[in-house]
């Protein structure tokens, strides 16, 4: 079967006074119809520039996408001009943003903000599409949707405006979901709910759901696969359980050990482990493996030469020289 | 709403006896009164004059003096005008319209240049267009009025002979014509008054718009597929233009001040000049009144501004 979304090389770069920024250099990253794709990272890691690159969504200039292939349903987006993307923007992928506070229009109503996004793209009357506004909110739980309709985002909270945005993404029911960190900026009880309403969601539209998140946790309980991404490109990709259990990166066994663990006894427990250093900065990134210089198994080679993703296991790829048995290095 | 600006026409009330009392006591300051030609004239002889003083009582302390003019005021008694011989409101009637019209002409043509350039030109930041809207937006808001106003005289008028330098209300032409002269004799005022206004709010509506243009609802916007020019319509146009109105509004009263140099080089008998010939005569009547009705405008238009802030702008409910 083929990919409903398929990345190839993508290269994105921003021209700024000090040269030139790769945010995203090189990545490939494949979304299977239906299914749950996590793309962790730090942040500054080319996450989200990645997911907007894909409806060149980023700001362009100073943004441009440099190289590489987006393909959707067997068509690449890259030289799509931007009045052609509007044709899939929405009704083929929706976008939900990380900050429900700023991501919607202050002054329109939330209704308003929903139902042109389906006169856009589907040929309803006013009305119509005011019920199928109404049908989305009730959809999204929010409790007297037909009164809500009509209200304006300042009189929602951060959870009932995500709430909104969900219903924004889903009002034409894409095949392809891009949430952007949606719970980043949610607390840790309207997080669960968040998350729970976009796997029903999923479950009911069976679309396919790109997450993008920094926190493990959401990826454990999210995730059919996920992308491990560091410094503009991807690390490792596998299998949710495969990551989880079987972390071969040194970035992800990082990160999934600074997860905070309630389960361990209390003789087991030890100081929760931070990955030293910070993400560089992507203008002349350093030369080799990029992760080298925070990486405590860092050899000679991994400045040198740059790690190539390879299959370590069916449906397990990473890219480090750590056991690459080219190199006779131990694993 | 209408209670909302019920209470803040009360409140205008102190504010407005405020400011007429300093106006007040400032021109009484002034040296010179309506009668100070009456005291050079050899002709009057002094009782006369001291009489007519008495009579007027002009010599009475300063704050029965004002206590009368309020009084009057408040009766629709604006005074006398010695110099124009009327009385005061009358002679303010007469010249309004002349005002208005140049004044509200050069507006419109301000937002009409204003609007679709600095929309323009904040879409596409640094390009060429941009760069030379700025710099002749620029150059706009540097020239003061007096001197682009003597400049189109010099070229349209003198060396072109294309329009007329002298603004009459008389225009002896009926229908078509009196329209057409009317127009003709009203575009260079309305041009160098427009053009001076349209300069800096160009830039403003541009620095707006890129305020606005960079927001996460703007991206949510683009990836709804609703097109360029609706996503900068509807979502960009639309809040961007709350402080533009807003500025607008506030800046009405500084237009009228501003009106009053274009009324001088053009020579329009409008309510500006008036003040300025009264000043000259010492006809305190007229200054005062001319003076108080822009105090009155500041005040509206502020308030104009507040209610138009909480019409554009859901998030501000006016009680």
């Amino acid at each position: 079967m083929a990919p409903l979304l398929e990345i190839k090389g993508l290269k994105t770069h921003f021209s700024t006074d000090d040269g030139i920024l790769q945010a995203v250099d090189g990545v490939d990253i494949t979304i299977n119809k239906g299914e749950t794709l996590c793309v962790v990272g730090e942040s500054g890691c080319g996450k989200t520039v990645t997911a907007m690159s894909i409806l060149k969504l980023i700001a362009m200039p100073p943004g441009r996408i440099a190289a590489g292939e987006i393909i959707f349903e067997g068509r690449d987006l890259v030289p799509l001009t931007s009045s052609q993307l509007d044709e899939i923007r929405a009704k083929e992928i929706g976008f939900i943003f990380q900050e429900p506070m700023t991501s919607l229009n202050p002054v329109l109503t939330v209704g308003e903000q929903i139902a042109e996004s389906l006169r856009r793209h589907e040929n309803v009357t006013r009305k119509q599409a005011l019920e199928r506004t109404i049908e989305m909110l009730k959809l999204v739980q929010i409790p007297n949707a037909e009164g809500r309709v009509h209200n304006y985002p300042h009189q929602f909270s951060g959870g009932m405006r995500q709430r909104v945005m969900i219903a924004m993404a889903l009002a034409c029911k894409p095949k392809l979901i891009i949430a952007d960190e949606p719970t980043t900026a949610l607390d840790v009880t309207i997080q669960a709910q968040i998350l729970d309403l976009l796997q029903d969601m999923k479950e009911r539209f069976g679309m396919a759901v790109m997450l993008i998140t920094h926190a493990m946790g959401v990826v454990a309980e999210t995730a059919q696969r996920v992308v491990v991404m560091y410094a503009g490109k991807v690390v490792e990709e596998a299998g949710v359980d495969a990551l989880f259990a079987d972390p071969r990166h040194p970035y992800t066994q990082g990160l999934i050990r600074s997860i905070p663990r309630i389960d361990l006894d209390s003789e087991h427990k030890t100081r929760l482990e931070a990955i030293g250093g910070s993400v560089p900065i992507l203008i002349n990134p350093p030369v080799g493996c990029r992760f080298a210089p925070r990486c405590k198994f860092a050899m000679n080679v991994c400045t040198a030469k740059e790690p190539l993703l390879r299959e370590i296991a069916p449906g397990h790829r990473m890219a480090c020289h750590l056991g690459d048995p080219q190199l006779g290095g131990a694993a | 709403m209408s209670q909302y600006v019920l209470r803040r026409l009360l409140i205008a009330i102190p504010s407005l006896l405020g400011i007429s009392a300093v106006l007040f006591f400032v021109l009484a300051l002034a040296p010179g009164d309506p009668f100070s030609e009456l005291a050079t004239n050899p002709n009057v002889p002094p009782e006369v004059q001291a009489a007519l003083r008495a009579r007027f009582g002009l010599d009475d302390p300063i704050y029965l003096r004002y206590l009368h003019w309020l009084f009057a005021m408040a009766h629709g008694d604006w005074g006398f005008s010695f110099v124009s011989r009327m009385d005061v409101d009358r002679l303010i009637l007469q010249r309004l319209p002349a005002t208005l019209y140049v004044i509200g002409s050069a507006q419109v043509l301000a937002l009409l240049i204003a609007i679709p350039v600095g929309v323009y030109a904040a879409t596409k930041p640094y390009s060429l267009f941009d760069q030379i809207a700025n710099t002749l937006a620029f150059i706009g808001f540097s020239l003061p009025t007096f001197f682009t106003g003597l400049l189109f005289i010099l070229i349209f008028s003198v060396t072109l002979d294309w329009l007329p330098f002298v603004y009459t209300t008389d225009i002896k032409a009926t229908g078509i014509h009196y329209v057409l002269e009317m127009i003709r004799q009203a575009i260079m005022p309305v041009a160098v008054l427009g053009l001076f206004q349209a300069a800096s709010m160009t830039r403003f509506v541009r620095s707006a718009m890129l305020d606005v243009i960079r927001l996460d609802y703007v991206t949510t916007a683009r990836a709804k597929g609703l097109g360029q020019a609706k996503v900068i319509v509807k979502h960009v146009m639309r809040n961007a233009m709350i402080p533009v109105v807003t500025l607008i509004a506030l800046q009405m009263p500084a237009v009228f001040g501003g009106a009053l140099v274009t009324e001088q080089i053009f020579r329009i008998p409008g309510i500006g000049s008036l003040l300025i010939s009264s000043i000259l005569s010492n006809d305190t009547p007229v200054v005062m009144a001319v003076t108080f009705v822009f105090a009155c405008l500041v005040v509206l238009f502020n308030l104009i501004a507040d209610v138009l802030y909480g019409w554009l702008d859901p998030r501000i409910s006016l009680r």
